[in-house]
């Protein structure tokens, strides 16, 4: 039974995925990063989310927002878990337009994190959430059970995969890229080594920077992340005690009617 | 048809005595609990209690989650944000909603073709058949309207497409869609009618699931064996039958906490792998995803839908015939629909004497290949509509019609069937025997 079980669902999941497939059939070259949040006892790596904070504070946040993330939760446990005066001092380095001043004014922790400077910066809240790395095989999508979906991967790879060429269509500059679907991006390369001085000293090559400013989004995209797989954790082992219980209990209570001819 | 002969409730008791009188509802509930249920049940039969407890999950993590949500176009995606973020167990409650439709749809599956490999859409059960039918097209509109309430781009195509296929309808088509949508495209209107009508469709739901409970509560389950439990005296019926309490309630419980241990890996562990990435960015009118792909459970009517294109000369027959009233468009909605109506027709399009898949030779191949189709029109809905997609959807979406209007009907003709037990005591003796009591009645098509 458990096999036919397993079956279904990972036909199911399987055939499902290829939904995912679907939405970016293209031939792009996503690189399997290794992040500590990957499986189901993966967590958040402190350090790196406060230096993709940094890379994102520096860089990124030029034109591209964060709308949805309020700026209090970079204190909040199982995310960048910032002291609040830091995360106070923080704040002011934004500006947010208040509807009842009608006027801009400094941001305080309770604010979100500012919108997209650029019309065609996407808002980068949801992103790891929003592109998915890994397709295949055969489009089925099977091996998101082992790589993941790949969203956080997609965004690295995006951030290390410009090949320095580039092309003028209409006007705008487009800049060749593996990772991008249709091979050429019109976000310039944002990344050069040695860009970002990181406080605990971490290496600062493109590479290593685009590595913790995914951890970054990953973590601005779920930000309940190691509170989910913890309840996930707890309510797995309840439901296995409770079944080897019920399993017990059921067979106790059928012994009799299967055991000799008694009726 | 007589009910299965068993005990009642007697109130004994000053007090009972009065409230029977009054409300019969210990009675009632009584015979509910100690329905005599056929012992032989296998393991396919607990889908039911896995389906009656996702109802009550959903209504009430759903319940939980509109106390936080906002229907208008400008907040829907950020107020689901809010519950993510902000709202206390928010993103549990969440998640567990939104896989929660996905563990229904794998229960409903799994209930419909048990019941179709079984047998027990036959008679006496046509009522209990065509109610389950209801049940699952108000799932699917109900799944459908949810779908749309996190208004991401997916949400927002799917439901411009879904809606579109109502457009294809010749004459009133395109009044019923603007009828339906509360406007010439999907907007604000929309979203506040399918959010009224996902919080009212899980209750009406509900009701159907009684009647459908109540429906094969008064024929009696049906079995691996499609043999009837014997009416002729209540210990004949005893020697084919146990209480529903505690025999099948404890077996139904284990069943289900498995399958919730499996659903809360889902859940804790990987949330987002049956969704669709597309979902987390929000509604753009202005930027059409390069693929609208429906969610996992749509995927084989939704491959049945493209099928029919106008390559295909059935679709150029119909055209011609009706004077192109019925385009390529509207020829696909006929057989989505067709599709899931040839299925609530099975009672009266299977022929055969015999009920159950187990004693049908021939039928429980076919059937092993309906399961296969079913599979692979999941696989090419989720595809692009290019080759070799469209060749493999048209074949799988024939079978699927040529199962229910051809082999069903023929295969009650030509199949010789297999001796069935004369009893369902019998056959549980039997059982016994050969396992010492393990699960052994698995069928090739499970």
């Amino acid at each position: 039974m458990i096999k036919k079980l397993a079956l279904v669902a990972a036909t199911t999941l399987g055939l499902s995925a290829g939904a995912v497939y679907a939405a970016g059939a293209y031939d792009t070259h996503i690189e399997d990063f290794d992040f500590s949040f990957e499986g189901p006892f993966g967590t958040y790596d402190q350090n790196q989310l406060q230096r993709g904070l940094q890379v994102y504070t520096e860089v990124c946040s030029a034109c591209h927002g964060l709308k949805f993330v309020p700026i209090r939760s970079l204190s909040e446990e199982g995310g960048p878990d910032m002291p609040e005066d830091q995360v106070r001092a923080y704040a002011e380095n934004y500006e947010v337009f208040d509807a009842e001043l009608d006027d801009f004014r400094t941001a305080t922790p309770a604010d979100h994190f500012p919108e997209s400077g650029l019309a065609n910066a996407p808002d980068l809240s949801l992103m790891a959430k929003a592109r998915a790395g890994f397709h295949g095989p055969y489009g089925l999508g099977i091996n998101q059970f082992f790589k993941g979906i790949g969203g956080p991967e997609y965004i690295a790879s995006l951030l290390t995969g410009y090949t320095g060429k580039e092309k003028e269509e209409a006007g705008v500059t487009l800049y060749e890229n593996t990772a991008f679907p249709g091979g050429y991006i019109a976000m310039a390369p944002p990344l050069y080594d040695e860009q970002v001085e990181f406080a605990d000293g971490h290496a600062n090559d493109i590479h290593h920077m685009a590595e913790d400013v995914s951890a970054f989004l990953m973590w601005t995209a779920e930000p309940k992340m190691m509170a989910r797989k913890q309840a996930g954790f707890v309510g797995v082992v309840f439901l296995t005690i409770l079944s080897v219980l019920l399993y017990l209990t059921n067979k106790r209570i059928w012994a009799p009617v299967k055991g000799k001819k008694s009726s | 048809m007589a009910g299965i002969p068993h005990d009642h409730y007697e109130p004994k008791a000053d007090w009972e005595k009065g409230l029977a009188k009054r409300l019969p509802i210990v009675g009632l509930l009584y015979d509910t609990l100690m329905i005599p249920t056929p012992k032989n049940l296998n393991w396919m039969w607990i889908w039911g209690i896995v389906l009656t407890f996702v109802l009550v999950l959903q209504i009430a993590t759903g319940v939980v989650l509109v106390m936080h949500y906002t229907p208008h176009v400008d907040l829907a995606f950020s107020s689901v944000e809010h519950i993510m973020r902000n709202v206390n167990s928010g993103a549990m409650i969440r998640y567990i909603h939104m896989n929660g439709a996905s563990l229904f749809f794998v229960a409903v599956y799994a209930h419909i073709f048990r019941g179709l490999y079984y047998g027990s859409y036959k008679a006496p059960r046509e009522i209990t058949w065509i109610i389950g039918m209801l049940i699952y097209l108000l799932m699917m509109g109900t799944a459908f309207m949810g779908y749309v309430l996190p208004w991401g781009q997916m949400s927002f195509w799917g439901a411009t497409v879904i809606t579109g296929l109502f457009g294809a309808i010749p004459f009133i088509g395109e009044a019923l869609q603007t009828w339906l949508l509360g406007g010439p495209a999907v907007d604000n209107a929309t979203l506040n009618r399918f959010f009224s009508l996902h919080y009212l469709l899980p209750f009406v739901i509900l009701g159907l699931v009684v009647v459908h409970i109540w429906a094969f509560h008064t024929t009696g389950n049906n079995n691996p064996t499609g043999v009837e439990v014997r009416r002729t005296s209540k210990e004949d019926a005893e020697k084919d039958t146990l209480p529903f309490w505690p025999y099948f309630v404890i077996k139904d419980l284990f069943a289900l906490a498995v399958i919730l241990a499996v659903f809360f890996a889902v859940v804790g562990f990987m949330p987002n792998y049956l969704g669709h990435p597309d979902n987390y960015i929000e509604a753009n009118a202005l930027a059409t995803p390069a693929h609208i792909v429906p969610e996992w459970y749509f995927l084989p009517f939704y491959a049945i839908l493209r099928a029919f294109t106008d390559e295909v000369w059935i679709v150029q027959i119909a055209s011609f015939v009706t004077g192109g009233i019925i385009d390529a468009k509207f020829f696909g909605v006929i057989a989505m629909f067709g599709a899931i109506a040839v299925m609530a027709l099975a009672p009266w399009l299977d022929t055969s004497s015999v009920r159950s898949g187990r004693y049908r030779p021939m039928f429980k191949w076919w059937f092993a290949l309906l399961v296969v189709d079913f599979f692979v029109l999941m696989w090419v809905g989720a595809m692009p509509a290019e080759e070799p997609y469209n060749t493999i959807s048209l074949i799988a979406s024939t079978y699927w019609f040529a199962y229910f209007l051809v082999l069903l009907p023929l295969l009650g003709v030509i199949e010789k069937p297999l001796a069935q037990p004369a009893t369902i005591e019998e056959d549980f003796a039997s059982k016994k025997a050969s396992s010492g009591g393990g699960d052994t009645a698995a069928t090739p098509a499970e």
